[in-house]
Parts: structure tokens; sequence; C-alpha cells
């Protein structure tokens, strides 16, 4: 059995500061790290690996130092990474990222499952884990919280819906997110963290993985980012003070003014 | 200046201000900005260690195809067991004011069989227009023949946007489509607008977790696509007067599917959609185990659902779908009530866009206040307790 596990690096949320006086977010010395639905997806497929037997590669694409979370997923298990990364990707949006993606993990030997973390922290969107399945041209189940089974080239899973779950069925290879529920993601072993040490990770560039300049990096992105600014700070701030019998019937009082009850 | 700093890329290193040979970059609010003296030499582009600085390459943006031909604002229809979930009429309210201000028509895309009675909800709720495929194996969802499904219309009718709801069916399969079509594809919008110069649609949308807003348009590529959160857009009042045209469609292709759905279970006891709730009362570490019980009565008597903090499900005090935040899902009630919750930036990231937040706890300097409309700094258990009874007495 041979997973793939895509994975980004990002700037580490608990560490982000929002600045009091302008209201923005302070990046200055956030450090960067895995991104935390990956390390789900990473922990599932060793979890395969173990079970089934196998290997499990990891690819990332992004500016060189992302390859620290290559490293870092070495170290929990993983047996091989790639590491996507030229100027030219610069920019992609997540049209242009699973299309390079998608290239990567065709070099790869026949892949019976890729596994994305539901969403990356830094942007949200939700949209490369279908994406690349697209790419690849394999069925895909997104908000994946169980595998139940996986046996003569089908998997069965639960996916999670709004009010509850489904009972999903899929044949291989397909592509996969996984949510939180799906695991506890292990700590790095010391012997995971000597291998990681001593890997060898020399970056794929454009040309290597042999994709068309035109579907990559800013220009290969259909959608432009016009502005960024910080959230509206709300208004009309106020502070309900006395004692706690007071502070509850004055709340009271708002909620029917509001026409709650 | 075709050399542009990504401002929400730059971190601030100044590698770029010492490399320059020409001394043009200067620090301006911790981002780097590049001034007059700069020759385009592309030094900085090359030095920068986040990538935030690139060389616009404008010529080779322009769009490949005609995009005149595309016409008319689309909005996806999602269905759940025959029934239209109310993300799709919110954006159906949504995208007639973008028709309007586009001056076109407004469109709803039906999935299913048996949905006449749904399909003429759509046109009382401002649609002009319903595409309705029967096709049986689109009753439920499949994510390849839904994505199959779509990408055949757009194809076929060639939409000037599309809208869909930000829900677990629409953020699955919409992003198919758009890789498909080889358009563009805005997740999770908050704010939709036309742009008054060049008629493209604005985007905006929270990102880190709601610390940032980005406005992002598809100036190139057609149809211009977003997911949109439920609970943000208006829904118009129906309108049983209002006619419009349905239209039964038969895939060109027929519609096949590689994920066969076996069994759907309703969570036990918690048949609530957290995502479309107006009201919700959430509970933090500090509440305990015995203080969702408050939680619950409170959230019962307002007519509202109970959320928790990450640190609460954790504790195994209330169940997974139950969670709010960065781990969990994101809401935006018409009111949200922050019982015992810090507000740690996790936490903020799937609440902070609600209309109105009220905080209840014993620190003044918790972050939730930052972003509490009403503030009371008090005990969770001397405050709850007396509001759940005020509340009983008000409703009699």
């Amino acid at each position: 059995m041979n997973i793939a596990v895509c994975v980004k690096q990002v700037p580490d949320a608990s560490e982000v500061k929002i600045d009091k006086a302008t209201g923005t977010m302070v990046r200055e010395g956030v450090p960067a790290i895995l991104n935390p639905f990956d390390a789900y997806a990473v922990e599932e497929a060793v979890r395969l690996k173990e079970k089934h037997g196998g290997k499990v590669f990891a690819v990332t694409m992004g500016p060189p130092q992302a390859g620290e979370v290559l490293r870092h997923v070495v170290a929990m298990g993983a047996d091989d990474v790639m590491l996507i990364s030229d100027r030219a990707f610069a920019g992609a949006d997540t049209w242009a990222t699973s299309y390079t993606l998608g290239l990567g993990l065709k070099k790869l030997v026949p892949l019976d499952l890729v596994i994305c973390g539901k969403q990356a922290i830094d942007g949200d969107t939700a949209q490369v884990g279908p994406g690349v399945a697209e790419n690849l041209g394999l069925p895909f189940i997104a908000y994946v919280r169980k595998i139940v089974d996986m046996s003569d080239g089908r998997m069965k899973v639960e996916r999670l819906i709004e009010d509850g779950y489904e009972v999903v069925e899929v044949s291989l290879p397909a592509v996969i997110t996984v949510v939180k529920e799906i695991n506890a993601p292990r700590m790095p072993s010391l012997k995971g963290k000597m291998k990681a040490k001593s890997l060898d990770i020399k970056p794929l560039s454009a040309e290597a993985i042999g994709a068309e300049a035109e579907k990559i990096g800013l220009v290969g992105s259909p959608t432009k980012v016009m502005k960024v600014f910080s959230p509206p700070s709300k208004g009309n701030r106020e502070r309900i003070d006395g004692a706690p019998q007071e502070q509850a019937a004055r709340l009271a009082e708002k909620l029917r003014e509001m026409k709650v009850i | 200046m075709p050399i542009i700093v990504k401002v929400d890329v730059c971190v601030g290193c100044e590698a770029c201000v010492n490399e320059c040979p020409f001394g043009a970059i200067e620090m301006k609010d911790e981002k780097a900005v590049i001034g007059d003296k700069c020759t385009l030499c592309g030094t900085c582009v090359d030095i920068c260690p986040s990538f935030a600085i690139e060389m616009a390459d404008e010529p080779k943006t322009a769009p490949t195809e005609d995009l005149s031909a595309y016409n008319g604002v689309w909005v996806f229809a999602e269905q759940r067991n025959n029934k239209i979930v109310s993300v799709t009429y919110e954006l159906l309210g949504e995208g007639r004011r973008l028709a309007d201000s586009r001056g076109e028509e407004l469109s709803a895309v039906l999935f299913g069989t048996g949905m006449d009675a749904e399909a003429k909800s759509l046109i009382e709720a401002g649609a002009d227009r319903v595409y309705q495929v029967g096709a049986p194996l689109l009753n439920e969802f499949h994510e390849d023949a839904y994505a199959d499904a779509l990408s055949q219309l757009i194809k076929k009718y060639k939409p000037e946007i599309v809208l869909a709801g930000a829900t677990s069916i629409g953020r699955a399969f919409v992003p198919i489509v758009a890789t498909r079509v080889r358009t563009g594809l805005t997740a999770d919008c908050t704010a939709l607008d036309i742009d008054a110069e060049s008629k493209n649609l604005l985007q905006t949308r929270p990102a880190f977790g709601g610390n940032i807003m980005a406005t992002i348009a598809c100036p190139n590529n057609r149809p211009q696509m977003a997911t949109v959160r439920p609970g943000v857009m208006k829904r118009l009042p129906p309108d049983a007067a209002r006619t419009g045209e349905i239209i039964k469609e038969t895939p060109v292709s027929p519609l096949t599917s590689r994920t066969k759905l076996l069994e759907t279970i309703e969570e036990a006891g918690h048949k609530i959609n957290i995502s479309e709730a107006e009201i919700i009362v959430s509970g933090g570490r500090g509440m305990g185990e015995k203080g969702f019980e408050l939680l619950r009565e409170i959230a019962e008597i307002l007519g509202g659902v109970v959320g928790a903090t990450r640190a609460a499900v954790d504790s195994g005090w209330m169940p997974y779908p139950h969670q709010i935040g960065q781990t969990g899902r994101t809401v935006s009630p018409r009111l949200y009530i922050a019982c015992g919750i810090s507000g740690a930036i996790q936490h903020l990231a799937g609440m902070q866009s609600s209309d109105m937040i009220i905080a209840i706890n014993k620190d003044p300097n918790a972050p939730i206040f930052n972003v509490a409309d009403i503030g009371i700094v008090g005990d969770v258990f001397e405050v709850l307790p007396a509001f759940a009874k005020k509340l009983k007495e008000m409703r009699g």
C-alpha cells in the first residue's frame, strides 16, 4: 500500500498576536510549523502503513525552508519526501497549487491513497485536496473522520456532515481529506528524528515536474488578491458591571430589547 | 510598478532593504515598500526568503477566451433528503442583488428527482430560472456525479458567476468543478460585490482564522465562482406571485459515481446543525461538565444550540460536532454567548464574525472581551443561574 500525504508549512497560529493599537496581525517572529490538520493526515497514513505495509510519501510545495515540515513528517514515520520548490510557483492560488501538487504526485510510484488535512490554517480554503483529486483523475471524499475498512481495492470511510456522518465506500486509488476526530497524532520518535536530521532534501523545479508555465504560480492563478485588510473592529462595546444578580437581569433585559426572547 | 510586494506574505525581515543595491526599499508598517529609486534589477525578488516580492507579469495573465460569452448569475441549490438547505435561499437573496446590479438574470441549479415544489420555492425566493437535473444518482450527494452535472451545465450555458454554500457538500465538490473548468474559486466568502468599473465580482473572505480579510477577484477566467458562508447573506421574503422558467435538463454524458453512500447517521441525541444556528450558547474550560447542563438549559429557553471550545470537547463534555473554532466548525450566528471562554485565537477564528457576541468570564483580561459587543466580568456559576431564572420569568 503506497500512500501520499500532502502537507503545508504555515505560520503557527497560537503564536500570532494582534497588535492592539492597529488591530492588525503581528507576523514577525512567528515560527513556521506543519499545518495542524496535516498532522492527522500523516498519522493516518503511518497507521495504515503499519497495518497494511507499504510506504508513506510526504509532498509539499513551498519555498526552500518548507523542507523543514518534511523533516517533521519523516520524524513522525513518513518514508520518503518530495519538496516542490521553484520561484515560478510563488503566488499560486488553489488552482495552480492543485495542478503543481498533482504533477508531483504523478511522479510517485502507483499510489493507493492520497491523504490531505481538511484545510490549511492560513488560507482556510479546503480547496487543494479536491483540486488534487481532479488533477489526478481520482475520486474524492472530504472530511473523513474514520477509515472503517480497506480491502480488495475499496475503502469504507465515515465522512462528517453538518448533523452527523455518512458511511461511504470508494474505489481505490482515491483522495481524501481528514478531520481532527480521526486520530491523535504521535510525537516524533527519537529514531525518526535522527532519520529526519540526516535527510537530504533535493527540491524539484517546475521543469523537473514538467509544469506548463501558464498554469503555475501567480501567472497560472485565476484568482487575484485585490486587497488585504484587518477585519473592522467592533464598535459600541459595552460592559455590564454590578453584582451577579444585577448583571444577569440586565443581560436578560438586553436580549428582550434585541427581541431574542 | 512591475515589482510587487505581497503584503500578506511579507514578514518584515528587512532582508531586501539591506540587499537592494539602489537603496530603493524602505519599511513602512513593518512591510517592505519599493520606492522611486527602483531600477527593476530583481535583486529583492531573488533575496526575499518568503517569496513575498515578485516581478509582475501582466501581459501573460490576459484572458485566453472570450469572456463576453458568459452571462448571468447562478446559485447552486443544495438539498439534503429532498429539502433545500437554508443557505440556498440566502444565496438567492444575494444573487438577486448581484444580478440586478449587473442587469442580468438569476438562475438556480437544482439536483435530484421529485423536487418540483422545491424548484418553485427557488423562484419565489428570487430566481428567474431553475435548471433542474432530475437524475436519481443526484438524490444523494456523490462528489463525482455532482461535479459532472454542474460542470456540464456550466460548459453548456456559460454563466458569469456561480455561487454555492460553503457547506460540507459545497466545499467538497465545487473545487472539483472549478479545477475542471479552469477557473478561480474563492472559499467561504462573507461579502460579495460587483466592482463599479470592471463589473467583476469582488469576493471578500476571512483568512488566517479571521485575523485578516482578503478581497479576491477572478479577472480573466469565467465563471467567477465562490462558496459563501451560511448565515451571512440575507434571504428575500418568499413571493408566491413571482414567475420564472423551470428547465428540465438531461446530462449530456451519463453521470457515474465511484463513491457509494452506504448509510447516513444523525449524531445520537444531537440533531443539530451548528453552522446554521441563529443563537449559540457556548462554553469553554471554565464551565466544567456540570456547567454544560446550565448552558443546555439556557440554549433551550432561547431556542438556540450549545457550542463548545476545543478544551471542552477534549474533556468529553460535548461531542465534536459542537466544537467551534479552527479545528471545529466556523459559525456566524445572530447571537453568540461565550461562557467561561478565554478566547484563544483558534476559538475566535470560528466565531468572531457572529453578529452579536456576549462574553461572560471572570478574567477581565481574557481576549474574548476584545471581540465581544457586550462583556460581563463575573463568575459564570453566579451569573448564569440568575440569568436562566430571569429568562424563565420573562418567558412566563
